[in-house]
């Protein structure tokens, strides 16, 4: 930053007379803008500081950083910057880089929450050590006023730690209690406050034992278990908020005749819209001027491509897939039918708020029971000694040593270890139950395309056709850049057929593309368009003048991994059940290639999520992975959801967990790592339990110490701790 | 044990001075890039001046 302190030499004499001019512009214009990029090759020293230094190279660029942690390359830069020029220079020096839409980052650029937990944990931390290194010389035998001074001491430190520290307990108590609920955080706060009251009490009255330690540590050791489980969901956050921001909300729009980049929330209703082949529509809208075909598939499932010409209506997120379209926007932003698609998410019931965790089940049980305890040996003692300090000492004690901080530990540090297992294999947990939720499946719902397929076509019947033809087809595929002509281009060089010479390529957009051979017209593109039948596969036709048409057929390629999952899954004895909105012969095929028996097609969205609440009526626990926007309904509805990175945002939003890479087969381990996940936090339940059936006579015959206390919590929430560990 | 009179004051003390500078770093945001740090030691880029 030396650079912006220096001094800039003025440029000519006036400027110096003159400054007011320069101030004004820089006081009007933004001073700077800040730019991400994502740069997922970056993984070493020399990568970073090649990466900077290219970026700090482009003109315009003020500083640039990595950071290493989140692949991403931060920018800050003049306003008028573009990304264009940043990542061609990256891509100069061997890094791929993909633009991030700065809006969608900005929540997670300052994890808030996550820097105010460590703040309050290492108070606790630092506070916590300080009162133990005075109680162990209480312990060790401290005798009258020394003893005294000592306690006062650790009432000085504890005190405003708790205060500060304890915060997110009380704020979680508070909320419960209003609502007339016992959570967790109940017996906590109940029991901190008890520990320092009684130990305040005993203090001011020269007493032996003083709470003050164990108070702090349980602070401590809550607080840890709250941070991992802020971490384990913001790093699924940032990365997931990361897909989202890869997907720059750009639209192109004629205004007075020239061609204007647009953020898509300033498209305004009438704006002519251009939408390139290959782009997404960005709004609904009319076609005024082009022709071309467009893929409907991520909002119908439909893998045949639909012809589109002037006068026809299309919705946001189709796919343009051949010529140029000028739209006339009739809907954006909220009222487009994507996002009217995505509301129906809102109305289906949703199958993550019907769960109940582990964590709050044990808690209903657990903070009750604790209560009765601690009450009924303060009454016992009352009656029973009639004093009222010692009864509210060993009331204090049943609820410190019931040890709430074992059971806080229980679930997050197993699923932290489970995340992270899991993500390492591709798989991102977004929703705190989601793992729990997973164990119990037993029946699993997938959608066809793009979730089973790829959602790119492969040419099936290669060997069926003559040579000739083969190099009359090749030559015209090579002449467009349609999907059906690429994976036709690809499949007949794989196979070594040279294309034939042809003469006066043409593509007419949205039919096909068209030449001369020799002295023959060839042509290759819809069936319609060369006079030959309707077919219900995915077929592009070749015609050459005086020759009947042949038909070159295509079927979406499986996605990698596709049949290794859905083995996996029925052998471990799962229910796998296809639904696709696609047409039937398409749907069947695919159930056939994969062994699947039960299989529906043409589903609407509706039908979809309406399956899945009959088979969630039949007491199956669903799980369902999908991509579409016709998915986002049913997504909501199943018991847990996933889907693919690939995927729209409304359905990655939708769903528990996301897949990051483009393999199928980590579901089926999902569900076995989500099953041993579960399987360790009810194991850390009974390890929990098994200490209080111990520890709690003990403190209720009122023979705990605060030493007791503070080995009986130390080494439960170390057991549970490990206990966990053993997932990785 | 007059000792204690100084070792308590000065342990305390002490223990502040680090939670201090706890505080400074997670204010300046350097536990944003873990692995990045872990790496940029390693490079010669930095050691003449420290990053703005």
């Amino acid at each position: 930053m030396t650079e912006a302190l220096r001094p800039q030499p003025a440029a000519c004499p006036a400027c110096v007379a003159a400054p007011s001019a320069e101030a004004i512009a820089e006081a009007a214009a933004p001073k700077e803008a800040r730019l991400a990029l994502s740069v997922p090759a970056v993984h070493c020293a020399a990568c970073i500081s090649t990466v900077e230094k290219a970026l700090a190279a482009v003109p315009g660029v003020k500083e640039a950083r990595v950071n290493l942690t989140l692949k991403r390359a931060n920018i800050a830069a003049d306003p008028d910057l573009e990304v264009a020029p940043l990542i061609a220079a990256l891509d100069a020096v061997g890094y791929e880089a993909h633009e991030l839409d700065a809006g969608s980052l900005s929540a997670t650029e300052t994890d808030k929450a996550g820097r105010e937990l460590l703040m309050r944990l290492a108070v606790a931390g630092f506070a916590s050590m300080n009162v133990m290194l005075l109680s162990v010389s209480v312990w060790s035998g401290a005798e009258a006023a020394t003893r005294d001074l000592f306690h006062w001491i650790s009432a000085a430190i504890a005190l405003p730690t708790i205060v500060f520290s304890g915060q997110p307990f009380f704020r979680n108590a508070f909320a419960a209690l209003k609502n007339g609920r016992l959570n967790m955080d109940v017996p906590i706060v109940l029991a901190i406050v008890l520990a320092v009251v009684t130990s305040l009490w005993e203090t001011s009255l020269s007493g032996e034992h003083a709470y003050f330690d164990a108070a702090l540590t349980l602070v401590f050791f809550l607080l840890a278990g709250r941070y991992l489980d802020h971490r384990t969901r913001a790093v699924a956050r940032s990365a997931a908020e990361e897909l989202a921001a890869l997907e720059v909300p750009r639209a192109i729009v004629l205004r007075g005749g020239t061609e204007v980049k647009l953020p898509v929330a300033e498209v305004a209703v009438g704006d002519l819209v251009l939408v390139r082949p290959g782009g997404r529509m960005p709004v609904d809208g009319e076609i005024v001027e082009g022709t071309s075909e467009i893929d409907r598939s991520l909002l119908t499932g439909e893998t045949l491509p639909v012809f589109a010409t002037a006068g026809q209506g299309v919705s946001a997120g189709e796919v343009n897939l051949t010529g140029p379209l000028t739209l006339r926007a009739t809907a954006v932003g909220k009222d487009t039918s994507l996002h009217r698609m995505a509301d129906l998410v809102a109305v289906a019931e949703s199958g993550r708020s019907r769960y109940t965790s582990l964590a709050d089940g044990a808690a209903k049980l657990y903070a009750p029971g604790v209560h009765i305890l601690s009450a009924l040996s303060f009454l016992g003692w009352l009656l029973y000694s009639g004093d009222m300090r010692t009864a509210l000492n060993i009331a204090a004690a049943v609820l410190i040593i019931t040890c709430p901080c074992a059971l806080g530990l229980a679930v997050p540090a197993v699923t932290t270890a489970a995340s992270g297992r899991l993500f390492r294999k591709g798989m991102l947990i977004k929703h705190s139950t989601a793992l729990e939720r997973l164990a119990q499946v037993d029946t699993v719902v997938f959608d066809k395309t793009g979730t089973l397929t790829a959602g790119t076509p492969e040419l099936t019947n290669l060997t069926d056709h003559n040579a000739t033809d083969l190099q009359i087809a090749l030559a015209l595929a090579e002449g467009s850049a349609h999907p059906l002509s690429n994976s036709l281009t690809q499949a007949a060089r794989a196979a070594g057929v040279e294309a034939a010479v042809i003469s006066e390529v043409s593509e007419v957009p949205g039919y096909g593309t068209e030449a001369r051979w020799g002295d023959k017209r060839v042509r290759l593109g819809r069936g319609a368009w060369v006079g030959a039948p309707k077919s219900n596969m995915t077929t592009a036709w070749l015609a050459v003048d005086g020759q009947e048409p042949v038909a070159f057929t295509f079927t979406d390629r499986l996605r990698d991994g596709a049949e290794v999952a859905v083995k996996a899954l029925q052998d471990a004895g799962k229910e796998v059940i296809l639904m696709s909105g696609d047409n039937t012969g398409a749907v069947e095929g695919l159930a056939g290639r994969l062994g699947i028996t039960h299989w529906l097609a043409e589903a609407l969205p509706e039908d979809k999520a309406a399956r899945i609440q009959a088979h969630a009526a039949a007491n199956k626990k669903v799980l369902m992975v999908g991509d579409g926007l016709n998915d986002t309904a049913a997504l909501t509805a199943a018991h847990v959801s996933i889907s693919p990175a690939s995927a729209l945002d409304a359905a990655r939003v939708a769903s528990d967990i996301v897949l990051l890479g483009g393999d199928l087969s980590p579901i089926a381990e999902a569900l076995e790592t989500a099953k041993s996940a579960t399987k360790r936090i009810r194991e850390n339940f009974q390890i929990a339990t098994l200490y209080n059936v111990i520890a709690v006579p003990v403190a209720v015959i009122g023979l705990a110490t605060p030493l007791v206390a503070a080995l009986a919590m130390s080494t439960s929430s170390i057991t549970v701790s490990l206990n966990a560990l053993r997932l990785r | 044990m007059e000792i204690i009179a100084y070792l308590i004051p000065i342990s305390l003390f002490l223990g502040g001075v680090g939670l201090a500078a706890f505080v400074y770093t997670v204010r300046s945001n350097q536990y944003d890039d873990p692995d990045g740090n872990s790496q940029r030691i390693l490079s010669n880029d930095y050691d003449d001046k420290p990053m703005s």
